[in-house]
């Protein structure tokens, strides 16, 4: 209910949200949780997309399963909402069908790490031309908070109730082994920083990834006795800038300290370069 | 704004002002915006927006400097601020 003396959004008086022309306003309110971080990430995304200067017309948003999948259905642009784990495939033959376009994968941890992992590794071994972004919530938000590939060790979820036992994935340090050319991971509370990286990355030509830690407050949260704000003041004591850290040092422990920054920014040929080098022989 | 000290140059330094808007059906309560705004000016208001939720309310309208850190930590769309043009600080 806006209070009587409020004009509404968008009227003459008051200017819109700058990110109206992006979004898709018939669908919001959107689905994800109160303090869920997807909204924030791709929030960001937005406006990295607009700052950037790339050709909005020429843009288009891919997505797996999950909750971070949904983010294609919000987008006012060509999206595309896939199936588990095949956003990268999917962005892939977008880019190759049609080079002109820029193509953002936005996806969540189990989809693109878990059902999705051969896609990833091989898109960045190949340096195809996409720009990655991974919500990583450390847990499988949508199906309820069972234990994922990037769930902490110890950490409890629906299907570790006496803490997972295995080590998560470190995800730079895949994406920096699997040949990405743009590694870089942020929180939601480092929105600034989140931004610039996600301008970049996607001005930039090749592979390039970009890990945004994000608080599922309703399944990982609840589990493991963290509100919302509490996640996001752990972000903010947890956390070091580390720019360039080794990609080794890069675990995901809040019980110890997680390194932020940019890991990899590096150039080499991408994989349409080299297929036209090797495969498209002049006349 | 209240200084500690007041700066020196003050009078030659422009602060910016922003103008605080909330769609108040948007939001869901998370309270990022209240407690990461750096002046400390947002508020969890008294009244209900169509979901059950308390929208933030602007205690201090004139003390926001146009940040926009609540605009990019909310995670509904739902608040952003708007250039009031930069004025002098007010009370010198
Ligand atoms: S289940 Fe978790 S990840 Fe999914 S919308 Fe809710 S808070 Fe976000
Ligand atoms: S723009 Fe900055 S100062 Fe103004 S209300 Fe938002 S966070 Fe606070
Ligand atoms: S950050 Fe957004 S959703 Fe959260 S309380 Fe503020 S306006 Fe509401």
């Amino acid at each position: 209910m806006q209070a009587a003396t409020t004009p509404r959004a968008g009227s003459a008086l008051v200017p819109e949200h700058p990110l109206e022309d992006l979004i898709r306003s018939d669908r919001i309110p959107h689905i994800w949780c109160p303090g869920c971080g997807i909204g924030t990430a791709f929030a960001a995304t937005l406006t990295a997309m607009k700052s950037s200067g790339i050709d909005l017309h020429k843009t288009c948003m891919v997505s797996g399963i999950g909750c971070s999948g949904r983010a294609a259905g919000y987008v006012k642009l060509d999206s595309f909402h896939t199936t588990h784990g095949r956003a990268i495939p999917f962005a892939t033959g977008l880019k190759l069908g049609n080079p002109e376009l820029n193509v953002v994968v936005f996806s969540g941890d189990g989809d693109l790490f878990a059902i999705g992992g051969n896609h990833f590794i091989h898109a960045a071994r190949r340096n195809m031309d996409l720009t990655v972004i991974c919500l990583n919530n450390l847990n499988y938000g949508m199906t309820g908070g069972q234990v994922a590939a990037t769930t902490p060790h110890l950490a409890r979820t629906t299907t570790t109730p006496s803490g997972n036992p295995d080590a998560p994935f470190n995800l730079p340090l895949l994406a920096w082994a699997s040949g990405a050319t743009y590694v870089a991971r942020w929180t939601v509370l480092h929105t600034r920083e989140l931004t610039e990286s996600i301008q970049k990355a996607i001005t930039k030509s090749g592979f390039s990834f970009i890990e945004v830690l994000g608080p599922c407050p309703i399944n990982y949260g609840r589990r493991n006795r963290e509100k919302a704000l509490q996640t996001l003041k752990l972000y903010r004591e947890r956390t070091i800038i580390r720019n360039h850290a080794d990609p080794s040092d890069l675990d995901v422990d809040f019980t110890k300290q997680v390194i932020l920054g940019e890991f990899v920014d590096k150039e080499r040929p991408t994989c349409i370069e080299n297929y036209d080098k090797t495969c498209r022989l002049p006349e | 704004m209240e200084f500690w000290r007041v700066p020196l140059d003050a009078q030659a330094i422009e602060i910016s002002r922003g103008e605080v808007h909330v769609i108040e059906d948007r939001c869901k309560g998370c309270g990022y915006c209240i407690e990461f705004c750096p002046r400390g000016i947002l508020a969890f208001s008294a009244r209900f927006n169509k979901k059950g939720y308390h929208p933030p309310e602007v205690l201090q309208p004139k003390s926001c400097v146009n940040c926009h850190y609540c605009e990019i930590i909310c995670p509904e769309f739902a608040i952003y601020s708007v250039d009031l043009s930069s004025l002098q600080p007010p009370g010198l």
